[in-house]
């Protein structure tokens, strides 16, 4: 192999008394792919993702970051080392307005957080590129407002636009489309198209037709394993994968 | 009875209405502007109309309730042992004025750095708990530094306090207007934090630590320095207490000290600012009339003052009247 690994798991797992949700897990990431992580529920697809930013320490296995080993760093600090992430169940600050989101994500890049003895209309210096975001993800008319006052649709498109603030290396996308309508997808899946382009993109993503249009590389989990990897078409002909998906059931069709 | 409920739940139903925006907003800055010149005239005015010594206590606790509203309001962590910084600052603003002869801004100050450093280790721990867990660890450490200062009496002077801290000013209505442009000063601080680029931050961590860790915010580092932060502020108003009263006891340190500004707070309005000065104004002028006449169960009022704020107008008299959602 001669492409740079972006991220790296080995032998990762989690127990959550007694229950393992992630089983000796091994990850490879190529730089630069858009690598999806798919299963059924349970699968253990949103422990990965807490595991791999450091918002869950793992039982054992390591993390490597561009071969940098990150296991056991807070997600701050993983974030800071360029590492953005969406959240399944969408997580915003209520009170704020979507400009305001931005603004603060673009401050956290860049800093300047700390100070308290400024005026706060020092963050206005990061509005030109705030709008920015927000047209590119579909939100430029609404800056003005509250994260609380948007559709389910457009806070989802709030969660892309403060991960892409942070201009990460790394963008972790935690089923970016889920309860989106049909233009909606098709506007995620553009969207993706375009933010990959020098990035590294992982994805758990249960909708099979954005899978098919972005992922250079599938990983399959069941029960906290990986059960397949390869690329999108070898997975889906993976009998281990019709088996786990259509339960065995499907098998007497044939 | 019925009435008046029947008057707040109206007072509600309005507040929660969103304004019209962009016309009100200028309006609002004007009105905001003709209620800190109001705020300021009152100020000056206070030692007219009360007891300067009262004045002068109310000046105190609106600067130790500001300090509880910006962790309680801006970051969401209720302290519930504030009096250690506010009575460790008391103690060390009495001793430096007694050995060291500082004149009392300067040993005000000392006082308040003291409350800022002794927040460092205190919370350290704290902040890595939230809720409930958080005002029990700052209880307790509060409670410590009460046995700490009872045992030590060749310093603090145990359960006789510290007597006869030396003042040059000795009349308290003067003494009023020198501790004003102090209190000014601290309730400028606390106003410039929330409007910062910090305070930004901590309003998101409030709303969603997770989300602000995973954008890069170190969640417990910016929590620790909110904590030093209302520490200073709260020793401001504990040095200015010790220099107000000339005299510095245990009280200050103890654990009702600590309720008492949380219940002046939760009576003017969390997360407002200007609910700490209008509570520390009620709270204190009241204790002050009804030991005056006699009464001897305050507790009990302030309690059932406590009480109805919470079960009627949760967001306290600044928030029902004035604050917007």
């Amino acid at each position: 192999m001669t492409t740079p690994l972006a991220l790296v798991a080995r032998g990762l797992s989690r127990d959550f008394r007694g229950f393992r949700a992630v089983d000796a897990v091994d990850l490879e990431v190529a730089a630069g792919t858009v690598h999806a992580l798919v299963g059924p529920n349970g699968a253990g697809k949103t422990t990965l993702f807490n595991l791999l930013t450091g918002f869950l320490a793992p039982t054992s296995g390591r993390i490597e970051l561009a071969g940098r080993d990150v296991t056991g760093l807070p997600p701050e600090a993983v974030a800071r080392l360029g590492v953005a992430r969406s959240f399944q169940i969408t997580s915003l600050f209520g009170q704020l307005t979507s400009g305001e989101h931005v603004e603060l994500a673009l401050q956290a890049a860049q800093g300047g957080g700390w100070r308290f003895w400024r005026s706060d209309k020092l963050l206005h210096r990061h509005r030109p590129r705030a709008r920015e975001l927000l047209a590119m993800v579909g939100l430029g008319e609404l800056e003005q407002s509250k994260a609380d006052s948007l559709s389910y649709g457009r806070k989802r498109a709030l969660e892309l636009a403060l991960a892409l603030a942070l201009d990460p290396q790394v963008l972790l996308l935690d089923e970016p489309t889920a309860g989106m309508g049909m233009e909606d997808v098709e506007r995620t899946i553009e969207l993706i198209g375009r933010v990959r382009e020098g990035r590294t993109v992982v994805m758990v993503e249960h909708n099979m037709s954005v899978v098919g249009a972005l992922a250079d590389r599938v990983t399959v989990l069941q029960a906290g394993r990986v059960l397949a990897e390869g690329s999108y078409e070898q997975v889906r002909a993976d009998e281990a994968v019709i088996t786990a998906y259509l339960g065995s059931g499907s098998h007497a069709a044939h | 009875m019925t009435e008046s409920s029947a008057l707040v739940a109206q007072e509600m139903a309005e507040a929660e209405r969103p304004g019209p925006e962009p016309r009100g907003s200028a309006l609002r800055r004007n009105a905001r502007w003709l209620l800190l010149a109001a705020a300021v005239v009152f100020a000056l005015w206070l030692p007219f109309g009360l007891y300067p010594a009262v004045a002068v206590e109310i000046l105190c606790w609106a600067l130790f309730a500001v300090a509880i509203d910006l962790l309680l309001g801006y970051v969401g962590l209720m302290s519930f042992g504030h009096a250690a910084f506010w009575g460790t600052s008391a103690y060390a603003t009495g001793l430096v004025a007694i050995h060291w002869g500082l004149p009392f801004p300067l040993a005000v100050l000392c006082g308040a750095l003291t409350a800022t450093v002794l927040a460092v280790p205190i919370g350290y721990l704290a902040v890595k708990r939230t809720g409930i867990y958080f005002a029990m660890v700052t209880l307790a450490f509060a409670q410590m530094i009460y046995v700490v200062a009872n045992k030590w009496s060749s310093l603090t002077g145990g359960e006789n306090g510290l007597q006869s801290v030396p003042r040059a000013i000795t009349d308290n209505f003067y003494f009023y207007y020198a501790a004003l442009p102090i209190v000014f000063g601290g309730l400028f601080l606390a106003w410039r934090i929330v409007h910062s680029p910090f305070g930004r931050v901590l309003v998101a961590i409030r709303d969603n630590p997770s989300r602000a860790r995973a954008l890069g915010y170190a969640v417990h580092r910016y929590k620790l320095m909110a904590f030093m932060l209302s520490a200073f502020l709260a020793g401001l108003g504990g040095g200015l207490f010790a220099m107000g009263h000339r005299f510095v006891s245990l009280e200050t340190l103890h654990w009702t000290t600590s309720g008492k500004a949380v219940i002046i707070v939760v009576l003017g309005g969390i997360g407002t600012l200007w609910g700490g000065p209008l509570g520390a104004a009620a709270i204190v002028r009241l204790e002050d009339w009804l030991s005056f006449s006699g009464f001897e169960q305050i507790g009990l009022v302030t309690g059932g003052i406590f009480v109805l704020t919470v079960l009627l107008f949760r967001r306290g008299v600044w928030g029902t009247l004035f604050k917007r959602r």
